[in-house]
């Protein structure tokens, strides 16, 4: 009796160390979510966009790529690339022809954090999502999870990057704005807080209630996103994604990781015990 | 394949200088022109030339891959089908080690060499696709631990198990080497790393299947469910025993000169046994499958093109290959063993791929498909594998008969008794 219970203890705190050796900030964190209030977010108001493609211009200067040469049409789809971080599109709507622009949403909970083995894709505490390069490996999981397909991979290079909008985060750090926001003639792209910019949509939802649909695309889409939208028809008609549902994308995979220290401890003590359990007569140990 | 007689094993005797024995193991053993050597020969040789060309040119010269499938099938077929195709290491050693079911002994290292080969080449194809492949070393060493990464996970059983399968099989390599000091401590080591591999096993036969979690908008609802890791695990059974059994079968008359006549005796048992089991797990899985339809209640999807394949795939690649495995058992028939087990295995890579690339963003209007590059290095991969279980086939006791010593050196162990020593061919005496 006594040795057994001594084992189980000895099981219990091998388990409880392997917990803690696993990470329980990374592993355990988003139980207690922080509040992201503060953190640095856009709103784009697809009602003022008028598809000058200005914020397309900025991105490009700001990133040094060649000035793209393809203006939003309907009926095309133009998507993001690893030369083209922010695109805008046009669509035929019930309400005419209305613009919206496609760039990283920056999500609270991000599939792309939660693929990448090696933190290249990492989410910073002050709300964009960034990359490193000298930690990526290039094994374009990221890609894989991403829900809104943004992170683009260099196939052609020897050397590949993957491209995706990073909020200008340099340019955040020396006190500007993101260079889209900055170039917006229109003021369709907002830059602040993202609980400030909550706020503010849904002041003109609540002004213009014929204007704008209820609904801020990005405020509770898997589990929100630093990138909110208004406009004024659904959001299915400008080619959103509305059947992501609500869930954080890490939580997809909780159960499985969870299991993982679990496993790596009951499973070898469960099997010796097999072992002993069906050791015959002539077995030797 | 075709290998001359070596009936009489050549391991390395008593006082053999080593290098000069390493040396002439080198010299290619058997024929050299068999059909096997001719076909496979110029595949491996083309695949070699074309990786260096993905390593000068880069993935979008020599893959078909794009931004909107960023994963093929080095991935899909190479990666997660390769590693499903090495189950049959895990549960073998499980059966033997753990259940003691000795009946298995025999086949116990074929398996793990199988295992461990797969790992090798097929994980190792894994490097061919990476973007960044020198950063490889980053989830392992340097501080950048994804830890909330299913990937992460995944690298770190893989490395760990590699580990743990070349401890499995490290005492054939002493024995062919005559190192019998090295034989004797690598022997006690075997249950411990069987027991660590069997849990990091299943944990990353699972864990290939929860990397496809994070895709729940982009893989078809006939085959995305939170299920998908038990799948994995379940359906891995019977891929690891088909391929048992296949390799199994075709090693049985390649080197059937090896092979002891009692082995012989007892190979239509194991045979029959592995398909059992088999069948088991087709009959779970497709349980499971089932009720993860039921669950899902994605009945209408089953009349659309999608669901077809899906219908192609449960039926066809589940149902069939378990009846025919069940009646093959009854009748005790080589022929009908052997195609269960081939539709099983074709089954399984049908699974992966429909999860990894036909079912992945299967509303995309261009779908990818393989580039001849991608097909020719994973064919490539694949015979390479086969070369390298042949080589060591030849020269190592896996099929043949360990040394004398090693039954002398195993009685010695028996008194007094190491923790967790079996010795591996024991049981003959
Ligand atoms: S939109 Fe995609 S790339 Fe951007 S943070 Fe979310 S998951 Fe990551
Ligand atoms: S490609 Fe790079 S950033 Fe993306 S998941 Fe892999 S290592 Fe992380």
């Amino acid at each position: 009796m006594k040795t057994t219970r001594r084992k189980f203890l000895q099981f219990t705190g091998a388990a409880a160390g392997a917990g803690l050796l696993l990470g329980p900030k990374n592993t355990f964190a988003s139980v207690a979510h922080k509040d992201n209030s503060q953190q640095y977010a856009m709103l784009n108001d697809t009602t003022r966009c008028i598809g000058c493609q200005a914020c397309e211009q900025a991105c490009a200067d700001k990133n040094c790529f060649p000035e793209t040469d393809t203006k939003p049409e309907i009926g095309t789809q133009r998507s993001t690339g690893t030369e083209a971080l922010s695109v805008i599109n046009a669509n035929d709507t019930s309400k005419g022809i209305i613009f919206s622009k496609t760039q990283c949403m920056h999500c609270d909970q991000p599939a792309c954090v939660s693929a990448c083995l090696v933190n290249a894709m990492y989410k910073t505490d002050e709300g964009p999502v960034i990359w490193k390069e000298s930690k990526c490996m290039g094994c374009r999981y990221c890609m894989v999870a991403c829900p809104f397909d943004i992170p683009k991979f260099e196939y052609g290079s020897l050397n590949p990057k993957i491209r995706k909008c990073v909020m200008c985060f340099d340019r955040l750090g020396e006190g500007e704005i993101p260079a889209c926001a900055e170039a917006c003639p229109q003021e369709a792209i907002l830059f602040g807080k993202r609980g400030e910019l909550l706020d503010i949509a849904r002041k003109r939802i609540y002004d213009h209630p014929t204007e704008y649909v209820r609904h801020i695309y990005g405020e509770n889409e898997v589990g929100g996103t630093n990138v909110l939208y208004l406009a004024g028809v659904p959001f299915e008609e400008l080619g959103f994604r509305t059947d992501l549902g609500t869930i954080p994308y890490p939580e997809y995979t909780k159960t499985f990781l969870y299991s993982v220290p679990l496993a790596l401890l009951l499973g070898p003590a469960f099997m010796l015990g097999l072992r002993q359990a069906t050791k015959g007569k002539n077995d030797k140990d | 394949m075709n290998t001359t007689d070596t009936s009489t094993p050549t391991y390395r005797r008593a006082g053999q200088d080593l290098w000069q024995f390493i040396k002439s193991e080198l010299k290619p053993k058997g024929k050299l022109l068999t059909p096997f050597n001719i076909i496979s020969a110029p595949i491996i040789l083309v695949g070699l030339v074309l990786i260096v060309l993905r390593f000068t040119k880069g993935l979008g010269a020599t893959t078909n891959l794009n931004q909107e499938f960023p994963w093929g099938i080095w991935i899909g077929f190479d990666v997660v089908t390769g590693v499903a195709f090495a189950a049959g290491a895990y549960i073998v050693t499980f059966m033997v080690y753990v259940l003691r079911m000795e009946k298995y002994h025999s086949i116990v290292r074929a398996t793990v060499l199988n295992g461990f080969l797969a790992y090798i080449f097929y994980a190792g194809a894994l490097a061919l696709d990476l973007g960044r492949p020198w950063k490889i070393v980053n989830p392992i060493i340097g501080n950048s631990f994804g830890v909330s990464s299913v990937l992460f996970l995944v690298a770190w059983h893989f490395l760990l198990y590699m580990m743990a399968q070349f401890i499995e099989f490290s005492p054939a390599i002493a024995e062919w080497l005559g190192l019998r000091k090295l034989r004797k401590i690598l022997g006690t080591l075997t249950v411990g790393a069987v027991v660590f591999g069997i849990c990091l096993s299943m944990l990353h036969q699972s864990g290939l299947g929860a990397l496809f979690l994070l895709a729940p908008a982009k893989i078809h609802p006939l085959w995305y469910t939170e299920y998908i890791p038990v799948l994995f695990i379940v359906s891995s059974v019977f891929a690891g025993m088909s391929i048992v059994i296949i390799e199994g079968t075709i090693s049985h008359r390649v080197f059937r000169h090896q092979i002891s006549a009692e082995h012989h005796a007892k190979h239509m048992d194991i045979m029959v046994g592995l398909s059992r089991l088999a069948a088991a797990a087709l009959f779970v899985y497709f349980f499971m499958k089932i009720l993860v339809l039921i669950h899902g209640m994605h009945w209408h999807e089953l009349l659309t093109p999608m669901g077809y394949l899906y219908l192609v795939e449960v039926l066809g690649f589940v149902v069939l290959p378990f009846v025919i495995f069940v009646l093959g058992a009854k009748n005790r028939s080589r022929k009908l063993l052997l195609s269960g087990a081939i539709i099983s295995a074709v089954g399984i890579i049908f699974n992966r791929l429909n999860i990894s690339v036909i079912a992945f963003k299967w509303y995309a209007p261009v779908h990818y498909m393989p580039s001849w590059i991608e097909v020719v290095v994973t064919l490539a991969v694949v015979l390479g594998e086969i070369w390298a279980f042949r080589w060591v086939a030849n020269r190592m006791p896996v099929f043949m008969e360990s040394p004398q010593w090693v039954k002398t050196l195993d009685t010695e162990v028996e008194h007094p008794v190491p923790v967790g020593a079996v010795p591996v061919k024991a049981k003959k005496l």
